[in-house]
């Protein structure tokens, strides 16, 4: 076998993934195009593949996430490579190490990536720049979730082939919410419209300088869109009232029965998870014909299965630059 | 450049392989016909093509991306970048017996690499190695079971199969 | 009889009485005696032929970290720092811990400071106790002990009518009280400007109405006491919106004056993309737009004083992720030159413009007979080279702590020497 006389001299050549507002629209297909590549390892009977073999990932969680880490862990297992977890529940660095002491120590330890998840934004970015490990950013604060965004295009790619044109609606807090950000730069760079919905208390400051359409109404924009994304509204990261009342917000923004009969026929729906079933979206949507929640999630081992490789190969390229130690 | 093969002698090479293909197989049993991504991928489609004509019904034809099972992931040569490519076996390779096809067999790496990924997809009866040139050049023990074309080529040679559905044309070439 | 020292040849900039020309200046028993052309031989010269000599700078505006947090600064490093970068004179903000609020807190700054030798250091007194802004503190006993005035500085006072009974209670002892203008309900967690940045960065934005919201206040309650001798300070402006604010207030005649930093005169929101913390600072980086009406206020004379708000920090604590390092630069040493390039190189202002800024001005808001080179004042000097370029280096820094997002910049207008009543403090 050769692999000579290829028309791409395109190369992946990221140690790290901190966010998809970087990355070029080629990186973006690259990844998916990798990701592409690693799904028939999650259907067939072995699931593994050796190329991570005798690698070693620290999941290095400041923030509760089962589901993304177990997404990361599997993703890590199919590879195999070995996953260490580490979790503190409290970032307050009063209480003890900080974020970089934790990092270095863990280096001393010999890891070869990082999977972060802070509730700083920019945690990755400072880790990225004091130690040797790759770093994946698997959620920092309300800047980034990179791997979340790939794996929401993923989905959209696979069911509607490309997002030249798609009109795609985001609705839920946007202010504090990184999956809008990274979805936002993710799917305007492949080409697709993105509206931004929500009540004026949940959009961010300046959000009109951003490469999306807003609109407070959801009615309006249900009709026209051929992907929404509902996000969850996380209550714990709410502050100061921004809505009088959960029902009211579910009544104004929330994904109904009523409001799919005048959503294209062919709509799809999608959710970050974990659902507020009856909140931000009516279970009978959520397991409706049109819903790609479930599809989202494997798809999310697969794409981080890519992100873990890709990112692997990009060090094995590069000596190790910094000296801790 | 030397030209090794023309046109005319690869369609005869593949003859010979499809050939001797069919003469090996015991009654009863299946085979099906795997191509190592990217060229063994349309060797194996013309072989596959050929077997079926000679035997009889279709003869299930797959491809196999063997990126996350090289050996030199981690210590990579400067300028190459392997990418992942899909895999697409759409058959069940349980009690088969393998065609795996390649288009030049030189260090026997990606063959290696080949086998340890059909071995995590299920488990054939046999697996039986076709190739179109076989070349010197071993780094590991591994033999073609089907050579279309034993080619003598000094070390630090190239050997480079052009196939007009990749490269527009039909060469084989030492360099 | 008395130590006599002789400023040769150097051009001579005193706004205060309006010299502006090549001309000597002599000193002698720690005061000025003449300014002009000296004739008389003197053993002590100093030739600043093509130097620029003006009365001694001075910064209303530092945090010195004693009590504290010594390790981060203490008043002996502040002091060296400060005639450093040419400053005779500085004012300590009272954030230290303990805070600044009674007679012996301030007796100490004092004590502290002569025993370090350096520069003159005056502090201000936290206006409500432990800054917390419920009850005043002793701003009676703290005047008497030389306090210059009253300050909560780290934060604002956030209840208006606190501010308002400080304000009347004020008017006896003829202080300034100052203002860290930061309506904190409006700010939140905002730890850089709220806008396009702080928006794709994923940080928590200080909207900049949360200064003008409180400066608004404080300018309605000033004027409200209308007879009396309280002064107001609008420390550390930083958006177009705040100078539209002292305008007004200043046209109507009120006692309020106004001072702005260098990185409010450089560096935008823009800079924090990267995350590093050297840029994160309270007020925070504003907009382009921004910068352009400080300047143009500053060209219009509606700042009062040019400070620096320095603010040392240890490394450890900046190398946080952006949301929980400490807010601050340390800027002593750099301040002129930052200075000579936000205004004088662009012509906003021109070097008498500057120095008054950095001298005249800012003594009269303090109340302090300083600031000038008048017959028989503390003869307090800094000589200046305005066109030497070189690079800003933290590692030569005197302050213990680097956290300075200036390193590497090329700067024009170096600090020759500093002399404090007559003795040289600082010699380059």
């Amino acid at each position: 076998m050769a692999e000579k006389g290829k028309t791409k001299e395109f190369k992946w050549q990221r140690k790290h993934l901190l966010g998809l507002r970087e990355l070029t629209a080629e990186e973006i297909t690259y990844i998916l195009d990798t990701a592409q590549g690693f799904e028939e390892i999650s259907a067939r009977a072995v699931k593994k593949a050796p190329p991570l073999r005798g690698k070693l990932v620290v999941n290095l969680f400041f923030e509760d996430s089962t589901r993304t880490r177990n997404s990361f862990a599997l993703a890590a297992n199919r590879l195999s490579a070995d996953v260490v977890e580490f979790t503190k529940k409290d970032s307050s660095v009063s209480k003890g190490e900080t974020l970089l002491d934790t990092a270095r120590n863990l280096e001393a330890m010999g890891i070869d990536i990082v999977v972060i998840r802070h509730n700083a934004g920019g945690a990755p970015t400072l880790l990225s720049k004091y130690i040797n490990a790759c770093v994946v950013n698997a959620g920092d604060g309300f800047c980034e979730h990179p791997t979340q965004g790939l794996l929401d295009v993923f989905t959209i790619r696979k069911r509607k082939g490309s997002l030249k044109g798609l009109k795609i609606a985001i609705v839920g807090d946007i202010s504090h919410s990184r999956v809008a950000r990274s979805d936002m730069w993710a799917m305007t760079k492949l080409g697709a419209e993105v509206t931004f919905v929500g009540p004026p208390t949940l959009m961010p400051p300046k959000v009109e300088q951003l490469p999306v359409k807003i609109s407070y109404s959801l009615d309006d924009v249900i009709e026209k869109v051929d992907v929404i994304n509902m996000l969850r509204i996380q209550f714990e990261r709410l502050g100061g009232n921004p809505f009088p009342s959960v029902r009211e917000y579910s009544h104004y923004f929330g994904l109904t029965v009523e409001r799919m009969k005048r959503a294209k026929p062919d709509i799809l729906v999608m959710h970050p998870g974990p659902i507020n079933r009856g909140l931000e979206i009516e279970s009978e949507v959520a397991d409706g014909k049109n819903s790609v929640i479930l599809q989202q999630v494997t798809n999310g081992v697969t794409v981080r299965m890519a992100t873990l490789f890709l990112v692997n190969q990009a060090a094995a390229e590069k000596p190790a630059e910094i000296q801790n130690g | 450049m030397k030209v090794l093969l023309n046109a005319k002698q690869i369609d005869s090479a593949l003859n010979k392989l499809t050939n001797r293909i069919v003469a090996d197989i015991p009654e009863g049993v299946e085979i099906a016909v795997i191509g190592i991504r990217s060229r063994g991928e349309i060797v194996a489609q013309r072989l596959a093509g050929r077997l079926s004509k000679k035997i009889g019904g279709e003869i299930p034809c797959g491809t196999l991306d063997i990126t996350l099972y090289r050996d030199d992931l981690n210590s990579p040569k400067s300028g190459s970048q392997p990418q992942v490519r899909t895999t697409e076996i759409r058959f069940d390779i349980d009690d088969k017996i393998i065609i795996l096809v390649d288009d030049v067999l030189h260090t026997g790496r990606s063959a290696r690499a080949a086998m340890d990924a059909l071995i995590d997809l299920g488990r054939p009866k046999a697996i039986r190695l076709a190739v179109l040139v076989d070349r010197a050049g071993r780094e590991f023990p591994i033999q073609a079971d089907y050579a279309g074309y034993k080619a003598d080529a000094k070390p630090g040679t190239l050997v480079q199969v052009l196939l007009k559905e990749s490269d527009n044309k039909e060469q084989v070439i030492v360099e | 009889m008395g130590d006599e020292l002789l400023i040769k040849n150097g051009h001579v900039i005193d706004p205060a009485n309006k010299i502006n020309r090549k001309c000597d200046v002599l000193i002698a028993d720690e005061k000025f005696v003449e300014v002009g052309r000296v004739k008389k031989p003197v053993a002590n010269v100093i030739d600043a032929t093509g130097k620029l000599v003006v009365p001694g700078l001075i910064d209303i505006h530092v945090h010195f970290r004693e009590p504290g947090d010594e390790e981060e600064e203490t008043i002996a490093s502040g002091s060296a720092a400060a005639v450093a970068g040419g400053f005779t004179s500085v004012v300590c903000m009272p954030n230290t811990t303990p805070p600044i609020e009674d007679e012996t807190d301030v007796e100490y700054i004092h004590r502290k400071a002569r025993q370090a030798r350096k520069t003159h250091v005056y502090t201000m007194g936290a206006i409500t106790k432990g800054r917390e802004g419920v009850e005043l503190a002793e701003m009676g006993f703290m005047a008497q002990a030389g306090a210059v005035g009253f300050t909560d500085d780290g934060n604002g006072v956030q209840d208006a009518s606190v501010m308002l009974r400080a304000l009347k209670y004020a008017q006896m002892f003829n202080v300034v009280i100052a203002q860290h203008c930061q309506d904190d309900k409006i700010a939140g967690k905002g730890v850089m400007n709220a806008g396009y940045y702080s928006t794709i960065l994923g940080l928590p934005g200080l909207d900049p109405l949360a200064e003008e919201a409180m400066l608004w206040r404080d300018i309605q309650l000033v004027k409200k006491i209308k007879a009396g001798t309280v002064r107001y300070h609008a420390q550390h402006i930083s958006t177009a919106s705040s100078v539209e604010l002292i305008r007004a207030a200043k046209k109507q005649g009120l006692p309020v004056t106004c001072e702005a930093t260098p990185h409010h005169l450089l560096l935008t929101e823009k800079c924090c993309a990267e995350y590093n913390t050297n840029y994160k600072v309270n007020p925070p980086l504003r907009t382009q737009k921004d910068i352009e009406a400080l300047k143009e206020a500053i060209a219009d004379g509606l700042v009062d004083a040019l400070v620096t708000d320095h603010a040392p920090h240890l490394q450890s604590e900046k190398e946080l992720e952006f949301l929980a390092a400490p807010f601050g630069l340390v800027g002593l040493e750099c301040a002129l030159a930052l200075y000579i390039k936000a205004l004088i190189e662009p012509g906003i202002l021109d070097w008498p413009g500057l120095i008054r800024l950095m001298t005249e001005k800012p003594a009269k808001i303090i109340g302090v007979d300083k600031g000038t080179m008048s017959k028989g004042k503390q003869a307090d000097v800094t000589i200046i080279d305005p066109s030497v370029e070189y690079k800003i280096d933290v590692n030569t820094f005197r302050s213990k702590s680097k956290n300075c997002p200036y390193h590497g910049w090329t700067v024009k207008g170096k600090v020759e020497k500093t002399i404090v009543g007559g003795e040289i403090r600082f010699s380059a």
